[in-house]
């Protein structure tokens, strides 16, 4: 990847990660620590490889994007912001009762929202119907979602992936943020679905795996994805829950905590310190 | 009299299915592993770039739905009552009502005539389930006629739809020019003593049921009530004010149905009249034919006939 372009994507992601902390601070709830475990890979998404255009939401050949992993919310939030699909500042109403910007992910509520998500499982066969249309269209749109390690438990997500290989949807990319966490422990101990790659091949995906935060590896993952036929791919991505943040990182306690004033300087003072260190 | 013509409204169903793609490019059909028995087979035959099957696993059919849907189709989903209400409830809530997406569910095998299969297969809650998301309607079709006609006006409305289809054979009630009103129910014989709404499989009994009471000397009121949400209070009111009582038939657990909805109208309309709701008795079924089972479970012309003798002696 080109050296100016991986230092703008490490600002924007850095940024991104400040609107998310802004958000489930002034919300006093929402999930930090899975929304900074993927939002490189959204901010990559958003900024460097789909076809989107943020004056245009409802772009009939965009490519879409589906959350699954709703509870992340604040990056995809953050990341549309950023993006320039609505103001920065709404960011701060998250979670309120007259916000655009609901808990989970709705379509009806939110610019640049594909598809409502939040109950785990279901994004993924959203996904794949948006796939299918577009093979069904002759379109040559793609369709990307984001999972959680921890939603891959929930048996909709092997129906769909069954269905994608099935129906040779390699026009659809599924990304499974890999952070070890989920909500009453680590994965591997609550109810391991590992070994995570190995069972996407069994289910005749093309199954490609990286660090999350490496946008080298991020960039090349994605155009790997673009370029195999036939299958679908997903992208293990190896993930740090509450990544950039430093007393969030590798927290369970994290998942769905929102930080207290003192801890929302702290973070932000990090955030601010390593924007400065990148802007330099 | 002419012979009677008995066809499911799962075959009208899958017929109206053939017909809609035949002139409507952007209607895509789903099936979860039972499209002959859901009739969406008849379709696939006539249009297979058309159909895909999800197989075994309708969660996921649903969201696919969801996801054909939001890129500009028209969707119809199909498998039993039992999957598509019970099993994916909560995709088909989340998934397609909650975005309020074009998908039209075409749930057969409602009900207790579902028959041999037995209760893990009657499905009598649907209703109940449907009717409680925002933003969804309901439709019950009575006949093959009724059918086709209400699949038309599904394709046509935006948003999403739970029709509810039969396995067993029913007579025909409407003529070939019968006209559909989306949300509209309808007078099928004016009365002055007694309504009675029904819906589905048991309109064809609540027809039987006036005439019986006729000739006892009792004018009942008959209403179709195809939609069941949103319900036309309106028509249902009306009837209520003139006749005074009310009995509603369906094929439905007596919770959260045809009779909920009525009760619900009529109590909140200001003249408030007794109402007797005829259904499934809050239990499942079991196996047996079909219309065996029907009159097993009350839900037949006679008893129809004993609930509107029940509702006129609590006036």
């Amino acid at each position: 990847m080109d050296a100016v372009i991986r230092k703008q994507l490490k600002i924007k992601a850095c940024k991104a990660r400040m609107g998310i902390i802004e958000g489930v601070f002034n919300a006093k709830s929402g999930h930090p620590g899975g929304s900074l475990s993927c939002v490189d890979i959204v901010t990559y998404l958003y900024f460097n490889h789909m076809n989107i255009d943020p004056q245009n939401p409802q772009m009939e050949d965009r490519d879409r994007f589906v959350l699954s992993k709703g509870h992340a919310a604040p990056a995809l939030y953050s990341v549309l912001a950023q993006r320039g699909f609505f103001p920065v500042d709404e960011l701060k109403t998250l979670r309120k009762s007259d916000s655009m910007l609901q808990g989970h992910p709705s379509m009806k509520y939110t610019a640049g929202v594909d598809m409502c998500t939040g109950s785990l499982g279901q994004g993924i066969s959203t996904a794949c119907g948006m796939a299918l249309a577009a093979k069904l269209g002759g379109k040559n749109y793609r369709v990307y979602t984001i999972l959680g390690d921890g939603e891959i438990q929930e048996g909709q997500v092997w129906e769909a992936a069954m269905f994608a290989s099935a129906k040779g949807l390699d026009n659809l990319v599924a990304v499974v943020d890999n952070n070890g966490l989920q909500i009453d422990g680590k994965i591997s101990e609550v109810n391991s679905p590992y070994p995570i790659a190995e069972k996407f091949k069994s289910f005749g995906w093309n199954v490609i795996e990286i660090s999350a935060h490496s946008f080298d590896e991020i960039d090349a993952a994605f155009n790997a994805a673009a370029e195999f036929k036939g299958k679908p791919s997903v992208i293990v991505a190896d993930s740090v829950k509450g990544k950039g943040v430093s007393f969030m990182e590798d927290q369970v306690s994290w998942h769905g905590t929102a930080p207290n004033a003192e801890q929302y300087e702290q973070a932000m003072s990090e955030l601010t310190q390593a924007l400065a260190e990148l802007e330099a | 009299m002419a012979d009677i013509i008995k066809t499911a409204t799962r075959d009208a169903y899958g017929k109206a299915l053939i017909e809609l793609g035949d002139k409507n490019d952007k209607v895509v059909v789903l099936d979860a592993d039972l499209a002959a028995a859901t009739k969406t087979g008849m379709f696939k035959k006539a249009h297979p770039d058309k159909f895909f099957d999800c197989g075994i696993a309708e969660g996921n059919m649903m969201g696919v739905a969801a996801g054909l849907a939001a890129s500009g189709y028209t969707v119809f989903a199909s498998t039993f009552a039992m999957f598509a209400a019970g099993r994916a409830y909560e995709q088909v809530r989340n998934s397609i009502s909650y975005p309020h997406l074009n998908v039209k569910i075409g749930a057969t095998h409602a009900g207790i005539s579902v028959g041999e299969d037995g209760a893990s297969h009657q499905c009598c809650e649907d209703i109940a389930l449907m009717r409680a998301i925002p933003g969804m309607t309901i439709i019950n079709p009575a006949d093959d006629i009724e059918t086709r006609a209400a699949v038309l006006a599904a394709a046509d409305y935006e948003g999403p739809v739970y029709m509810r289809f039969g396995r067993l054979a029913v007579p025909r009630i409407f003529d070939e020019d019968y006209k559909f009103e989306w949300g509209k129910a309808v007078v099928l014989n004016e009365g002055t003593d007694v309504t009675i709404c029904a819906t589905g499989l048991m309109v064809g009994e609540a027809i039987e049921a006036q005439k019986i009471l006729a000739e006892q000397g009792i004018s009942a009121e008959v209403i179709n009530v195809h939609t069941i949400k949103p319900l036309d209070s309106e028509t249902i009111l009306a009837s209520a004010a003139k006749t005074g009582a009310i009995v509603t038939a369906e094929e439905h657990n007596i919770i959260g149905g045809l009779g909920s909805a009525v009760a619900e109208a009529v109590c909140e309309g200001g003249k408030p009249v007794p109402v007797v709701r005829l259904g499934v008795n809050d239990v499942f079924g079991k196996s047996g034919p079909a219309v065996e089972l029907l009159h097993i479970y009350g839900l037949d012309a006679q008893n129809i006939v004993e609930k509107v003798k029940q509702a006129i002696s609590m006036k």
